[in-house]
């Protein structure tokens, strides 16, 4: 890092993005990327500490069979059904598919295209809005009762159930809206707004992540939202689609639900991998080894990943030639993710590594994903997932790659922008312990978790067997872990917004536009608008004076 | 390899479930070996060229035969994986001609069964050893789903359709089914007892439904029956209301009973043996209809051990 | 808006964004985005169009007979008001790109008129089946059907004829937001992308009509 140590801190003066307008109005009109940017980060965090509380409370009531706290039973089984229920809906709609592009990628994708905005600012916003007007609906079904379907909102029992299923659809349906127009609008940015010199394939990999991820968002998201229509009007109005009490088919239900749903991964994951490209080249001070494959596989994942949703419903009823082929397409989807893992480590080959936090969240990404993923292996494999399916296993499976992956490369990323996005510098040394707690806590929390399945314990269990017991204990001490880890890296952030250094224009050497703007960016991002001559990720120099003030 | 067998899964009830274990366990070693090698080369990296000033790296972009050499063999490797997962599958597709065959009915949250003799039983179901039975399903309300950890099973039923799902039982004992698929508050304790008994046994509890009333005084007997018929899931002992269940059970004996429509009734034998075998003729205030009937699937026999059981709750 | 932005690149025009270089690169954008847009519109009715040959599959005699009642001569004029209104939303746009301000006006009117008799012609329709009961699922009401199950048709026909009539009614609203632009005289050949993109999305409607008019109507 010797070549930025001598980079003059900026003027506290200086205007900036933060600064150029005041007032709560100012921020509630913007129309800045970066803003709204922002604004999802904070909306989304707190999604994520809510979704996290309602994780721990499940721990909680499995740390023994007879859910005793303190000599007291903490819930009974229709409050757990609901936990879980809420943590999932919480976790999946509210916190990670808007996530890392809707907070990061608004902030930082301009940017890095040498943009002075999204293609449709005032789009932007409205999604913001749209996704406040969803989380309201949201938070009103669990304020007036909660839900008890699982996240999943299978039929019949989604019909029939007396809990707010309505007002909970109602608000997925919204936050499904939101997530199309932000997909939209990158799509469009990506497409038309890249600076005078950038072609395809001189954009940043995280660019081409966020647009194989908003493929999805545009073309799957409206077949949940019709989806969701469906199961409200079959609710209240019994047209009968989807209630077999009037001549309607639950399995069609699944079918329709996870058409949208296994691309959703994909949308949660897309974006990690995108954040994971950009900070192992930057902390590797090396090009990117196999740009184009690394940027094909986003896109293969992104339509491959459109053609195996029935891999969630290999004991459901489908006739047995579906499963089959659907496992197959499992299977080759699965190859270009580990394209991008081997990318990776080739890049990381014959480097030059530093091991800051974000290096740090890479690398705990590139463990845990693999063991999601290959995990996800032993899911598509047919006769193994008549045993596993609806056990722990799958929990296990599927918070390594959300948890342990996207979460994980999210909060890689939010270190790694941190510095452009607040221009404060937050503790290298507390972000480590917390990484480090992190990786711990998260590991002995679902490792555990896949024994469990293997062994036979069932998923959406209040009651389990004595036998469970002392992995589930484990599990619960894991996530205690975790928290701690998580709320220490929570602390290390916001604490750095108080008192910490500023940061410089490019504190880790990175290649790509935004780095050459000031930190935190002016209001239209650069002063001088960027013409591209070469593409990213070129270390052949050493770094370039670019960073000076 | 054992003690990974032993660790990871539950004991292998047939030669399916023994199988699958083969492969399980192949995948276990063939995930462990691309993980071991992922985290080898990252610790590898972080270690071998952890930064160091003035270094400046090579610039290579990529590389034809590496980028074809880790795409390739990962396929290769799967498509085996895909055809030993579909041999698995398919072969346990089509149950055999001469299996037994039982009826399953699914019902928020009991099991019950119904052999081809018209024997029925709830959460509770004997089979012979060595021969193969085929479970055909349907459920009454949501969807539910048959799991047997130890034959490596698992079927959804599904309200509307019948599905079905079969084993051969190869080790006599206690085999336990979970309702795997998320079906409401009781989903969790949804649980039946599957005893795979030697063909002698078999044919005994056939035709007498077991032996324990012998050795065990009705009351005691009565107990047994609450937890294996059901009643327990919707029923307590101590006075407690479970939510969305029944009256529980203390103290009801010789009491006054305000049924729904303001009549009251003295809970003597007769108002237990029409509670349980026609529930609906009298509801109790407060409840809701729900009980199923027991008409047909207890014997005589239980019917009083029952009786006894919660006459010896009375306070 | 964006001083430094204009002060760098020196222009004036009020239509042009301060993000964007060049008008075309702005008109282009727009463009796209308004394909996207009905991309996820046509996923949107997609869902409904899959559900709807499912359950025809399911009970493909409550379906024939359902359909008998409804009335194909009324489907079939809405069919041809709302190919009219295409052709004159097209010379909408082609008035606009030509600067014939007063023409886009009564174009866009003429547009709007062919959507109100649309809308009047299917009130009709839903009036008549309101009054015989033919509705959507707990509501039907519908008495001597010789086969089960015929309220799941109708379940379709008011999803799919809804959610189309919502887009016919965002339509009027749009054009009607064009209608007055267009009399202040907002759009001539230097800038007439809002025209140009309702169109696009007017077509859209009408196309799904045509697919609904004979999914609906001439079950065979
Ligand atoms: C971020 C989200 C995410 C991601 C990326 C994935 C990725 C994958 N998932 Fe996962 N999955 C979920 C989220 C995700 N999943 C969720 C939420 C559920 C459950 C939903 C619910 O029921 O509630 C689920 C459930 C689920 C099921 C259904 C299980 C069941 O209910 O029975 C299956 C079955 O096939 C599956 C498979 C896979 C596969 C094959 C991948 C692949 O894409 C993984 C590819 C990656 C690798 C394979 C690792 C790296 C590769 C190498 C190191 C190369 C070498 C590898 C080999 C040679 C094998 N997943
Ligand atoms: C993005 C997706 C996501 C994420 C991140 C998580 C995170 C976690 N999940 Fe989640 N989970 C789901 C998505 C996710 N989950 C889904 C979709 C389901 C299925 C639901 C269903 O079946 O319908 C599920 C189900 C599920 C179950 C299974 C329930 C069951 O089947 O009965 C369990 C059980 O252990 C669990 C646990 C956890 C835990 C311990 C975490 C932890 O990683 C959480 C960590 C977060 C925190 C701990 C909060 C942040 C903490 C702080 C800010 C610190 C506090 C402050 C201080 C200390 C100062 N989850
Ligand atoms: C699915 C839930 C459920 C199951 C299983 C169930 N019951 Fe009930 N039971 C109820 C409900 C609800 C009531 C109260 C309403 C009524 O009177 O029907 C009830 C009432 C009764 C009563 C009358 C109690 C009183 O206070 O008057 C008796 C006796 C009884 N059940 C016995 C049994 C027995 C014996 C079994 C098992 C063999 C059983 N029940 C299984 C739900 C259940
Ligand atoms: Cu029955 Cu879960
Ligand atoms: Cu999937």
């Amino acid at each position: 890092m010797a070549a930025v140590a001598h980079v003059p801190a900026q003027a506290h003066a200086q205007t900036n993005y933060l600064n150029a307008q005041k007032g709560v109005w100012s921020w509630m009109t913007t129309v800045d990327h970066k803003r709204i940017g922002i604004m999802y980060l904070s909306l989304i965090s707190t999604s994520f500490f809510l979704g996290g509380i309602f994780a721990l409370l499940i721990r909680l009531s499995l740390l023994n069979p007879k859910h005793m706290v303190f000599g007291k039973v903490i819930f009974d089984a229709e409050t757990y059904n609901r936990i879980f229920t809420l943590h999932g809906v919480v976790m999946v709609f509210l916190f990670i598919i808007p996530s890392i592009p809707a907070a990061l990628g608004n902030f930082v994708l301009p940017l890095m295209l040498g943009a002075k905005d999204v293609a449709f600012p005032r789009l932007n916003l409205l999604s913001l809005y749209i996704y406040f007007v969803g989380a309201v609906f949201g938070i009103a079904a669990m304020v007036t009762g909660g839900v008890d379907t699982g996240w999943t909102f299978y039929t019949p029992y989604s019909t029939t159930t007396n809990s707010q299923v309505t007002l909970m659809t109602m608000a997925a349906f919204i936050l499904g809206f939101s997530s199309i127009f932000t997909g939209l609008n990158f799509i469009a940015t990506i497409h038309k707004l890249r600076a005078p010199g950038m072609g395809w394939f001189q954009m940043p990999l995280f660019c081409w992540g966020i647009y194989a991820t908003a493929i999805i968002q545009v073309l799957a998201t409206p077949v949940l939202g019709i989806t969701l229509v469906l199961l409200m009007l079959e609710r209240s109005f019994q047209i009968g689609i989807f209630d077999p009490r009037i001549g309607g088919d639950p399995v069609l239900f699944q079918h329709f639900f996870w058409f949208y749903s296994h691309p959703a991964v994909y949308i949660m994951i897309l974006p990690g991998m995108a954040i994971i490209s950009e900070i192992i080249p930057t902390f590797s001070q090396k090009t990117i080894f196999g740009y184009r494959s690394i940027a094909f596989s986003s896109v293969a994942i992104a339509l491959v990943g459109f053609l195996v949703w029935g891999h969630h419903m290999f004991v459901s009823g489908q006739s047995p030639l579906a499963s089959v082929i659907f496992s197959f397409l499992t299977f080759l989807v699965a190859i270009p993710s580990g394209i991008k893992i081997f990318n990776w480590l080739a890049t990381m080959w014959r480097g030059n590594i530093k091991l800051d936090a974000p290096m740090l969240y890479a690398i705990s990404f590139l463990l845990l994903f693999s063991i999601g993923g290959l995990t996800g292996i032993f899911l598509g494999a047919l006769s193994v997932d008549i045993h596993l399916t609806d056990t722990y296993f799958v929990v296990a499976h599927f918070h390594y790659v959300m948890m342990g992956g996207t979460v994980i490369a999210f909060i890689a990323g939010l270190h790694y922008w941190w510095p452009k996005m607040t221009g404060r510098m937050y503790s290298e040394k507390i972000a480590r312990v917390a990484c480090a707690l992190t990786f711990i806590g998260f590991n002995v929390t679902f490792m555990s978790q896949f024994l469990l399945g293997s062994r036979g314990m069932p998923r959406r269990y209040y009651n389990y067997l004595d036998q469970f017991q002392p992995l589930h204990a484990f599990s619960t001490y894991g996530s205690w872990i975790l928290g701690a880890g998580l709320g220490l890296t929570a602390i290390c952030l916001l604490s750095s917004l108080r008192k910490a250094p500023d940061a410089p224009r490019n504190p880790w050497g990175g290649r790509t536009l935004e780095w050459t703007t000031q930190s935190p960016p002016i209001e239209h991002n650069f002063d001088v608008d960027p013409v591209l001559t070469h593409g990213p990720y070129d270390y052949r120099k050493p770094l370039p004076v670019e960073v000076e003030a | 390899m054992n003690w990974m067998r032993s660790l990871m899964l539950p004991m292998a009830g047939s030669v399916h479930a023994r199988e699958m274990d083969n492969f399980y366990i192949f995948l276990v070693l063939l995930t462990t070996f691309f993980f071991v090698l992922v985290a080898g080369l990252t610790v590898w990296s972080v270690v071998r060229y952890r930064r160091r000033p003035g270094v400046i790296t090579p610039h290579i972009t990529d590389n034809m035969g590496l980028e074809l050499t880790w795409s390739v063999i990962p396929l290769l490797i799967l498509m085996g994986v895909f055809f030993w997962g579909v041999r698995g599958f398919l072969g346990a597709t089509v149950a055999p001609g001469n299996s037994l065959e039982i009826t399953v009915t699914a019902k928020q949250w009991v099991w019950s069964f119904e052999y081809p003799d018209g024997t029925r039983t709830v959460n509770e179901v004997h089979v012979p050893v060595g021969k193969p039975v085929r479970f055909v399903m349907g459920s009454q309300d949501v969807l539910h789903s048959f799991f047997v950890p130890t034959m490596r099973v698992k079927q959804d039923v599904v309200p509307g359709r019948y599905t079905d799902v079969w084993f051969t039982p190869d080790v006599e004992g206690l085999h336990r089914v979970a309702c795997a698929e998320y079906c409401g508050k009781g989903h969790s304790d949804m649980a039946a007892k599957i005893y795979v008994d030697s063909q002698e046994k078999y044919q005994h509890w056939l035709e007498e439904g077991g032996d324990e009333w012998k050795s065990i005084s009705p009351v005691a007997f009565g107990k047994l029956l609450y937890e294996s018929k059901g009643c327990s899931t919707c029923h307590t002992v101590d006075g407690s209301r479970m939510a969305g269940g029944g009256p529980s059970w203390k103290g009801v004996f010789g009491r006054m009973e305000m049924m729904s429509d303001h009549k009251q009734y003295l809970a003597d034998e007769n108002y237990i043996r029409e509670s349980i075998l026609n529930p609906q003729a009298k509801i109790v205030m407060g409840y809701e209809p729900i009980m199923p009937t027991y008409q047909g699937l207890l014997r005589d026999r239980e019917l009083n051990a029952l009786i006894a059981y919660i006459k010896s709750l009375r306070n | 808006m964006s001083t430094t932005a204009q002060l760098v690149q020196g222009h004036h025009d009020p239509t042009l964004q301060h993000h964007f270089h060049t008008k075309e690169q702005q008109f282009e954008t727009s463009k796209l985005g308004m394909w996207l847009f009905l991309a996820t519109e046509i996923l949107l009715f997609g869902g409904l169009f899959v559900g709807f040959a499912l359950m025809q599959q399911k009970y493909p005699q409550a379906f024939l007979l359902a359909h008998h009642h409804l009335d194909r001569s009324l489907g079939a004029l809405n069919t041809v008001v709302l190919l009219l209104s295409s052709f004159t939303m097209v010379m909408a746009v082609w008035a606009a790109q030509t600067s014939r301000k007063k023409l886009l006006v009564w174009l866009l009117l003429a547009t709007m008129a062919c959507a109100f008799i649309f809308l009047g012609v299917k009130y009709f329709e839903y009036s008549h089946k309101f009054h015989e009961g033919l509705l959507p699922g707990k509501f039907y009401s519908h008495k001597g059907d010789t086969v089960p199950n015929q309220f799941v048709f109708f379940s379709f026909y008011f999803m799919m004829t809804g959610l189309h009539g919502i887009h016919i009614l965002g339509g009027i609203g749009a054009i009607g937001w064009l209608v007055i632009r267009a009399l202040k005289g907002d759009f001539d050949a230097n800038y007439y992308t809002p025209v140009d993109l309702i169109g696009l999305y007017w077509h859209l409607v009408d196309l799904i009509w045509i697919y609904l008019f004979p999914l609906l109507y001439l079950i065979q």
